[in-house]
């Protein structure tokens, strides 16, 4: 039963994937490569390419992307709802406990002491995004390989989203439109 | 308040809306969602959204689906739950189902590949734009404790440390403060 399989392999990839993006890309290529024989690793690495490339997670992505493959919409279902159901339930319960004993002065210590660190790790995330955007994604720091139109978009859109108060989806697409009009403008079509 | 109906209905669009424009990972989508929930709508406080987060990000599978459900159930329970997470997963299903058959014509699109990298200097600066906000208000605490965390969670993230053992340690942290507190205030 194609089905019952794609939703058990994809459960294992949502349950165990920690630490979300590319914490789960060595999970879901274990699962569709080696253990079955549903993608070739060039496949395997299209469909890595797709999921940078489009908005989503990338264990959902993949979900839909092998579950088609392999068995068409209703297979993509399985896949995706297999991926998604442990964190519906690990999340919820988790939630549910923190709004019923948030009061709790041990559990206001602890998270008195998580929020810091949540910031932290939202920096960390932006300034890996930030090195791949100027130096590309070898990361050969250096200031002949920056980017300097990369860095002139991230200023405007800085001060865009700071000083005017810009909705932030529009600034993200704007700078997209920038950079594809810097490089028609450059290179002709 | 608003009817839970217009609730749920504000909820399965916000979210629908992000989830179909966010690219480059789930702390974009929790950058967003943060700027909707809190700073928009003003329905969640800002310190509830980083432990909804911390959740979110302490939580197996991925950062934008967990964020979507605590999002969804602390403002409509599991209804709330159930539209957040139909929203988040709808635009990723159809775009991926239609690229699947169209993969390598858009590959190769020279325009589309501008495009995707121009838009990571905008997530990027969404991004610091948030954590500017989030930590002024962590050094607006004055609490010594509380920056120095922020500090040391920071260069462990940048030197690579699992963000697990980031939040497991921090959240012993916290345990081990407030216990020795207790008892301080118990002498």
């Amino acid at each position: 039963m194609i089905y019952l399989q794609l939703f058990l392999s994809f459960i294992q990839i949502g349950l165990f994937s920690f630490g979300g993006g590319y914490a789960a890309m060595p999970l879901i290529q274990e699962q569709v490569t080696a253990i079955h024989p549903w993608l070739s690793m060039t496949e395997f690495t299209d469909l890595i390419t797709i999921s940078q490339m489009t908005p989503g997670p990338i264990a959902v992505n993949s979900a839909t992307f092998v579950g088609i493959k392999i068995a068409g919409i209703p297979g993509a279902i399985a896949a995706t709802v297999g991926c998604i159901l442990p964190s519906c339930i690990i999340v919820t319960l988790i939630a549910r406990l923190y709004l019923k004993y948030r009061n709790m002065s041990v559990l206001q210590g602890v998270l008195n002491s998580l929020r810091p660190a949540v910031v932290a790790m939202i920096a960390a995330a932006g300034i890996s995004i930030l090195i791949t955007a100027f130096w590309g994604s070898e990361s050969v720091i250096s200031l002949s390989g920056t980017s300097w139109i990369m860095v002139l978009i991230f200023a405007v859109s800085v001060v865009l989203i700071q000083k005017v108060g810009m909705n932030p989806i529009l600034v993200m697409v704007l700078a997209g439109v920038i950079k594809a009009v810097v490089y028609i403008a450059g290179n002709g079509f | 308040m608003e009817s839970k109906k217009n609730v749920l209905l504000k909820l399965f669009i916000s979210t629908l809306y992000l989830s179909a424009f966010t690219f480059g990972g789930g702390y974009v989508i929790v950058s967003l969602l943060k700027k909707k929930f809190v700073d928009q709508l003003h329905w969640i406080d800002e310190d509830e959204m980083l432990d909804l987060v911390a959740i979110a990000q302490s939580s197996p599978g991925a950062i934008a689906v967990n964020g979507a459900i605590v999002v969804g159930y602390k403002l409509a329970g599991i209804p709330g739950t159930i539209t957040a997470i139909t929203a988040t997963i709808l635009p990723p299903f159809i775009i991926i189902s239609m690229i699947s058959v169209l993969y390598s014509v858009f590959r190769d699109n020279i325009i589309v590949n501008q495009m995707l990298e121009g838009m990571q200097a905008g997530v990027g600066a969404v991004i610091a734009s948030v954590v500017f906000e989030m930590g002024r208000g962590i050094c607006h605490g004055k609490n010594p404790a509380s920056i120095a965390i922020m500090v040391g969670a920071f260069i462990a993230c940048m030197a690579g440390v699992s963000v697990i053992y980031v939040v497991l340690a921090c959240g012993a942290i916290g345990l081990a403060r407030t216990c020795l507190f207790r008892k301080e205030s118990h002498s």
